[in-house]
């Protein structure tokens, strides 16, 4: 493979073992560390980055497979930085240790992308691959709801 | 790389681009800011520069784990000072005794650091209005600080940028002559101000542990011996060596007892990525030598748990004994008797240990997420040969900590393979590394008696604890609880009970034990609150009221703090079938917490947790969001320990390995609400990352006992039954 498509850019990944998870590509190789590593077995969701537009654990996805997706990570999300979700993330001030924030962000991006009125139970299924261990849950469920009244969904 | 590494030399290649190219330079831009030391720049303080623009660097000086701290105790100072928040810098301090305490657990950040920031800022203050007030030439109870600058009479003003260079020229004035500022002068203490990391954290730029990039660095995982003392017998890394990327694979020596924060030795692999790394330790072939590890490699929970029972059925080495116990217990109108059992924990901080380490024959330096740097160093000092002075090491953002980031092995383990290589190197811990090999949290057996008179007070208590000691760790011999059963570790109950022994009882260790949040007052806190709870039950009273009425002085904090909880959450209204409220409460590390949880059980056992309310009294609420964050994680983090929290070993070696054995709480295992109540206060500040986990287990636990009508009396709840009819 010669290059792979993060965030609007083309970027060489030539040399690269195909097999290697997008994960250790974008953070050893590219040189986007805002995509965190916290379990290596999708139980996390630290690593959560968009495919084509779907929250995506990367740890375990091999280079191999995202040959000619768009790839998308918490860098790219918004240019600067101030996605509904992001403002919505402000406003509350959700994080605390904050490692897990950017795949918690990318997971209720994709959400909202598809379901701009998401109900709690629907929150609760589509945050459940992301933990976070300081407990920030209820907040990014408000947060969420938050960026989705912004966006002009839930009130 | 010059041999002479010192942070300066580095920060300098850093700007010049000769030396050090980080990853994600936006972000390093905050985390790393230097206060570069020009001439015209004033540092009043080793915490404080005011540079001549008027921007103000505040070294903060404990690590960022999520509690906040990285910003608040800077606030204090920026509040005394009157700064503006928008124009303040802040410089995360590097290890070093100069700052002062750097170990950032037992909740003391702001408990001794508070008064310490005010007086700084105090002085600068001091200064700058002096400063003002001989520029103008009146008496400097004239002039005082306003936002960023000085105003005097006729509403002259000058900005702090115009001041420092007089300032600078004046001594220190006597700490009696300091004026501080009165509450209602306030600007952030007690104010909502946002954190200073939140940019950063919300795109992705803060810079944790791994994030920190150096040219030609290596990338290093290690297979560490499965069981604590074992020893690398033999190798097979033939496989290894051929896989494209890794370039070396080295042996770790094993530790030798006592453990201390010793790397755990095993076989290190390093490569040119992370990935290749963990391709080649998949690859090794290792024969352990068990020897050295004794009889750590027969450990197995299963009979251990019977040990522990066992070792709390007869008495231990008394640590309190007042009145007679034995002849009230034996005289008593009614005794109560309970045994309570909790296993291991591991931390398992969603970011798990990692550091980077640059180290050469004389000198090393380190970025790490530790919670105490110091530490860092002087474990780096004592693997490589070194004196403290010769390491340098810098702190990154933690993702998470819990008490496992106090302890530093994986920093050594990073400069001895830097040593090694002669190469930069990064030693990442994978989940696995993270749960199999921490410093648990201990487990714990307890066995607890009470004797109960005619009007149903407790007259006498007996407590007994077993498990193996946070000391083991540091010393020899440690075979039986000691730091567990001071005051602070919440097994001293809080009631008025003149009659009353604890003892500690035989536990030996054969892992490596640490301090997880709340240390030992979580199987404390969940013994005593659970058997004061059944006591309640079993003399047919309410739990709030006779617990109170235990402690037997109406005004104790931890009383007024459990009555405005009952307040808040509707304490004893009538709840549907199948619901019902629990209540715990429980003072540590100088914080006051009572929690009230509504749960929820379906016929089956289901749970679910419609409503928890937890309410703290910590003194002055020095900054209040976060309190209110902290309390809201500790009852997810509670819940987590109810729940799931269990760490096992089979012969010598840790079970579990990742979030599929280890569950924590998910978003949907939440309450559907948690309300957090602050107690008003004006006393001394007390501890708020940790107080707040200790009671919720037990009161999560006291509302499945009335439902389901049988008493919860060990951890976790997987596997249980809590069925009911």
């Amino acid at each position: 493979m010669q290059e792979i498509l993060v965030n609007g850019k083309r970027l060489s990944v030539e040399g690269v073992d195909p097999q290697t998870p997008v994960l250790w590509v974008l953070r050893d190789h590219l040189g986007l560390v805002g995509t965190k590593f916290g379990c290596g077995k999708m139980q996390c969701g630290a690593c959560t980055i968009h495919v084509d537009g779907v929250a995506t654990r990367c740890c375990m996805l091999p280079l191999a497979a995202v040959e000619g997706k768009t790839l998308t990570t918490i860098e790219g999300l918004a240019e600067k930085g101030d996605h509904p979700l992001q403002q919505a993330w402000r406003a509350h001030d959700v994080p605390q240790c904050g490692y897990c924030q950017s795949g918690q962000i990318m997971s209720a991006a994709a959400l909202l992308n598809q379901n701009r009125k998401p109900n709690d139970r629907q929150i609760d299924a589509a945050m459940a691959g992301n933990i976070c261990r300081c407990g920030t849950y209820q907040r990014i469920q408000a947060a969420i709801k938050t960026a989705a009244e912004s966006m002009g969904g839930a009130k | 790389m010059s041999p002479e590494l010192s942070r300066r030399s580095l920060l300098r290649g850093l700007v010049a681009g000769g030396g050090l190219v980080f990853a994600a330079r936006l972000g390093t831009d905050r985390l790393w800011a230097q206060s570069a030391a020009e001439p015209t720049d004033w540092s009043p303080d080793i915490f404080v520069t005011i540079h001549p623009s008027g921007q103000i660097t505040i070294v903060t000086h404990r690590s960022e784990m999520g509690t906040g701290v990285r910003s608040t105790l800077p606030m204090v100072l920026a509040d005394e000072l009157d700064a503006d928040w928008s124009r303040v810098t802040l410089e995360q301090a590097t290890g070093n005794p100069t700052y002062g305490d750097q170990n950032t657990d037992g909740s003391r950040s702001i408990v001794q650091f508070y008064q310490a920031m005010r007086r700084i800022g105090a002085t600068a203050r001091f200064q700058l209005e002096r400063a003002a007030a001989e520029i103008w030439g009146v008496e400097q109870d004239q002039v005082r600080v306003s936002e960023h600058g000085v105003v005097g009479p006729g509403g002259k003003r000058l900005e702090y940028a115009e001041l420092v260079e007089k300032a600078r020229t004046y001594d220190k004035p006597r700490k009696s002559k300091l004026v501080y500022k009165t509450p209602e002068e306030w600007r952030y203490v007690g104010r909502e101000t946002k954190t200073y990391d939140l940019d950063s954290l919300v795109t992705g730029r803060g810079i944790f542990g791994a994030d920190v990039r150096v040219p030609g660095m290596l990338y290093a995982v290690i297979a560490r011996p499965p069981v604590v003392g074992a020893a690398v017998k033999s190798v097979d890394d033939s496989v290894t060596r051929k896989i494209a990327g890794v370039v070396d694979v080295h042996t770790v020596a094993a530790l030798s007892f006592p453990v201390v924060f010793q790397p755990l030795g095993g076989v290190a692999v390093l490569a040119t990525s992370t990935w290749a790394a963990m391709q080649g330790r998949d690859a090794l072939k290792i024969e352990w030598d068990l020897e050295p590890a004794g009889k750590n490699a027969q450990y197995d929970s299963a009979a251990y748990a019977e040990a522990l029972h066992s070792s709390v059925s007869s008495p231990g080495k008394k640590v309190v004994d007042e009145g007679d116990i034995e002849a009230t217990l034996a005289g008593a109108v009614r005794t109560f008797t309970a045994d309570y059992y909790l296993p291991h924990l591991s931390h398992a901080p969603m970011e798990p240990p990692v550091a980077l380490a640059i180290a050469s024959e004389n000198a090393c330096e380190v970025w790490t997420c530790t919670q105490n740097p110091q530490a860092a160093r002087d474990q780096v000092a004592s693997a490589l040969g070194l004196e403290p002075d010769q390491v340098t090491c810098h702190v990154t953002l933690l993702g998470g900590g819990f008490g496992r980031k106090s302890k530093p092995d994986y920093c050594a383990e990073a400069a001895l393979l830097s040593r090694h290589t002669g190469k930069p190197v990064r030693v990442q811990w994978t989940r696995e590394d993270d749960i199999r090999h921490d410093y648990y949290h201990s487990v714990c057996a307890t066995h607890l008696e009470a004797a109960v008179d005619e009007a149903n007070v407790m007259v006498g208590w007996l407590g007994r604890s077993a498990c193996p000691t946070i000391m083991s760790t540091f010393q020899a011999n440690q075979d039986r609880p000691t730091m567990e059963m001071s005051g602070g570790q919440g097994f001293h109950p809080p009631f008025a009970i003149s009659n009353r022994r604890i003892e500690a009882c035989e536990a030996p260790a054969h892992v490596r034990i640490g301090w997880l949040r709340s240390v030992a007052n979580v199987f404390h806190a969940f013994s005593v609150c659970s058997f004061a709870d059944e006591i309640a039950q079993g003399t047919g009273q309410d739990p709030v009221e006779f617990l109170t009425r235990s402690v037997n002085n109406p005004e104790h904090r931890l009383v007024k703090v459990a009555q405005l909880c009952a307040e808040q959450a509707g304490w004893g209204r009538q709840l549907p079938k199948g619901q019902a409220q629990g209540f715990a409460m429980h003072a540590s590390f100088g914080s006051y917490v009572a929690v009230i949880a509504t749960v929820e059980l379906s016929k089956t056992g289901e749970i679910s947790l419609p409503e928890v309310h937890i309410a703290i009294d910590c003194g002055l609420a020095v900054n209040p969001d976060r309190i209110r964050a902290q309390m809201e994680g500790s009852v997810v983090f509670g819940t987590s320990i109810l729940r799931w929290g269990s760490i096992t070993a089979k012969d010598g070696a840790i079970v579990e390995g990742n979030f599929d054995t280890y569950p924590v709480a998910r978003m949907g295992h939440q309450p559907a609400r948690t309300v957090v109540h602050i107690q008003p206060s004006d006393q001394k500040p007390g501890g708020v990352g940790e107080p707040g986990v200790p009671p919720v287990a037990p009161a999560i636990a006291n509302a499945i006992a009335r439902i389901t009508g049988r008493r919860i009396r060990r951890l976790p709840l997987t596997g249980q039954d809590l069925s009911w009819s």
